[in-house]
């Protein structure tokens, strides 16, 4: 059976002007249905533009990118919609959750961009709220939430569609490390659930929440171990 | 997405920054309020005319002599002295003439007037009997010219009710009241019903004497100024007027029509001149007013550009979430197309209470053209898609990553 992500001699070249800059040189490995993945780097070491290419918001220079069975690095930029509209979910640093705006409405987005009517979007987006213990949250718009409970709303929002990956850029960057530690309860939970997540973060103690650490530097990747006895596999 | 969750949701955008909102609008509501008002004002002020001139009598023909050629100099038309009396009664009595149901000679002349130590310059006009009804004038007080007037040349006088108060002072009844033109004594018999003109030509400004008596007596002419004949109906004024200058042509030994000696003027000529004089400039203040709904337009694509410059985070995160370039730009072009159009049904109201203002403080006749609303509305929507088009384009063009970037 073939792996949920394939990824294989990814490079990505930003040509800025007159420098030419490689952010991703050859990159090659797979995730499987059900991993728990953290991609680990300093800044500047390509990191984020992996993070881009999984999460179908850019495509590579070279090599190709099968996610969930489909070719991503050759699509058109609605088609690259579509792919994140259904297969991801995204989890950001900033949460990015609308201003002025219920929880329960901010839950809703994608799945109307998906074409689901109304009634069944809000009861969707109430039992993930539930799920994600902010059931009695629903109402507060996004200025009356707490760092956390922001970025809860936002996993909310990413399962709100039942995605092949869940996607986290730096997840616990804006909050405090105590909620930092209920975000990441969440995911470890929906991991034992079986939903594939995969969680950008440059820090260790955050890293070890998950079971496998890729580690990347300057655009290769370094090393590829267990979580939390960092064995050497490649 | 069901396009009625985006008009909700549009709306719910532009109400969160009201004094933006309605700023903008206000370029539109101007524009389109000023159109409607100006046009409504427009077609009133031409019913108003139009009306004026129908109330001067229905179907007439008005016959003046023409211009007089002497050498190189020409007079002005109505100066010669081609058109007689005889003119007037054959084409009442002529077998060719089948279409002119009355026949109005008449002398008009400008001359001072007196009453007691009261003075005035006005327009005095000899009439005959038959001038009351062709041009749909009547007394208020005693009685118009007669018949029996004209053949007994009585220096009587009918006067119009801005006379009689230029002439008299207002606890004065004028009938019976003597007054003097060119010296000689007239006795008044009557007043005539307001008419409601202004200025030079004031049907209300006029002294009426019988026209055996201002032709012999008073000013000693053997022609008149003009003969108006009324037609049928308005169906045969052309024909009338046809039968009418063939006759005159005739009498007159006149055989190239282009060498007449008398001009024949429709009252339809008058109105449509009138007509497309205030339609030309109906249309010229329509343009003004147009202009000013281009500037709003662009006032309307300004904000927008604004605002999708400020919500370029959150056009990021819709195009993350899977929001298509379709999605977006239904998004914006939906938000400018509801300014533009709210600006335009208040504009549209604006424009509708500042006519009927307008009208009833300088007593024109209120009209509204159910077609100037229907425009009005769909061209504050037109305007909406074209200046909405652009900055909804450069919305849905964002790149998601740079979007989610931007501070």
């Amino acid at each position: 059976m073939s792996s949920l992500i394939s990824v294989s001699h990814v490079s990505k070249i930003y040509n800025t002007g007159e420098a030419e800059t490689m952010a991703l040189d050859d990159v090659s490995f797979n995730i499987e249905k059900g991993e728990f993945v953290a991609i680990m780097g300093p800044s500047g070491s390509g990191k984020s533009t992996l993070m881009h290419i999984l999460g179908a918001l850019d495509t590579p220079t070279s090599g190709t990118y099968i996610l969930d069975g489909e070719n991503v690095e050759k699509l058109t930029d609605d088609e690259l919609a579509g792919i994140r509209n259904r297969k991801i979910g995204f989890v950001f640093q900033a949460f990015n959750l609308l201003p002025r705006t219920s929880a329960l409405k901010n839950v809703t987005i994608p799945m109307m961009y998906a074409g689901i009517p109304k009634e069944k979007r809000l009861e969707i987006a109430e039992k993930y709220l539930k799920m994600v213990g902010l059931g009695d949250r629903m109402d507060h718009t996004t200025s009356q939430l707490s760092g956390g409970q922001q970025q809860r709303v936002a996993i909310a929002r990413a399962l709100s569609l039942n995605p092949s990956i869940i996607l986290a850029d730096e997840p616990t960057g804006n909050i405090a490390s105590d909620q930092a530690e209920e975000v990441m309860a969440i995911f470890q939970k929906l991991n034992k659930e079986g939903h594939t997540i995969i969680m950008i973060t440059h820090e260790p103690d955050i890293a070890e929440h998950a079971k496998r650490i890729i580690h990347i530097r300057d655009g290769k990747i370094v090393k590829d171990g267990n979580g939390h006895k960092q064995h050497l596999i490649a | 997405m069901e396009y009625k969750e985006i008009v909700e949701e549009a709306v719910r955008t532009l109400t969160i920054n009201k004094l933006r909102t309605g700023l903008a609008m206000l370029g539109i509501i101007i524009g389109i309020g000023s159109v409607i008002a100006l046009v409504s004002l427009g077609q009133g002020s031409q019913q108003s005319v139009s009306n004026q001139i129908e109330s001067l009598g229905a179907n007439l023909l008005t016959i003046s002599p023409g211009s007089q050629q002497g050498g190189f100099i020409r007079g002005g038309a109505g100066s010669a002295t081609t058109l007689t009396l005889d003119d007037a009664n054959a084409i009442m009595s002529s077998s060719t003439v089948t279409d002119v149901s009355a026949v109005s000679p008449e002398y008009s002349r400008r001359a001072q007037v007196t009453a007691g130590s009261n003075n005035t310059n006005t327009s005095i006009t000899g009439v005959e009997a038959i001038y009351a009804s062709i041009h749909k004038v009547s007394v208020s007080e005693g009685q118009f010219i007669s018949d029996n007037d004209n053949a007994k040349q009585a220096k009587v006088a009918v006067i119009g009710p801005t006379t009689a108060s230029n002439l008299f002072n207002s606890n004065t009844d004028p009938v019976g009241q003597s007054i003097r033109i060119q010296g000689q004594a007239f006795k008044i018999i009557g007043v005539t019903v307001s008419k409601g003109g202004t200025g030079f030509g004031n049907a209300d400004d006029v002294i009426y004497i019988p026209l055996s008596t201002a032709m012999n007596s008073l000013f000693g002419s053997v022609s008149v100024t003009s003969v108006v004949v009324q037609a049928k109906s308005s169906n045969v004024m052309n024909a009338a007027e046809d039968e009418v200058g063939y006759l005159l042509l005739d009498r007159h030994k006149i055989s190239d029509p282009t060498q007449a000696d008398f001009t024949i003027i429709s009252q339809n000529d008058i109105l449509s001149t009138v007509s497309s004089v205030t339609g030309t400039f109906t249309a010229l203040l329509s343009g003004i007013a147009a202009i000013s709904l281009i500037v709003g337009g662009i006032g309307i694509m300004n904000i927008m550009l604004v605002t999708v410059t400020e919500r370029t985070r959150e056009i990021g995160l819709r195009k993350a979430l899977g929001a298509k370039k379709k999605d977006i730009i239904a998004q914006f072009l939906i938000e400018s197309i509801i300014l533009t159009f709210a600006g335009g049904v208040i504009g549209m109201m604006v424009g509708v209470a500042a006519s009927f203002g307008i009208s009833k403080v300088i007593s024109l006749p209120f009209t509204i053209a159910i077609s100037s609303i229907a425009l009005a509305v769909g061209v504050s929507g037109a305007i909406g898609v074209i200046f909405g088009w652009y900055p909804a384009q450069k919305a849905a063009n964002l790149q998601p990553i740079e979007a989610l970037r931007y501070e």
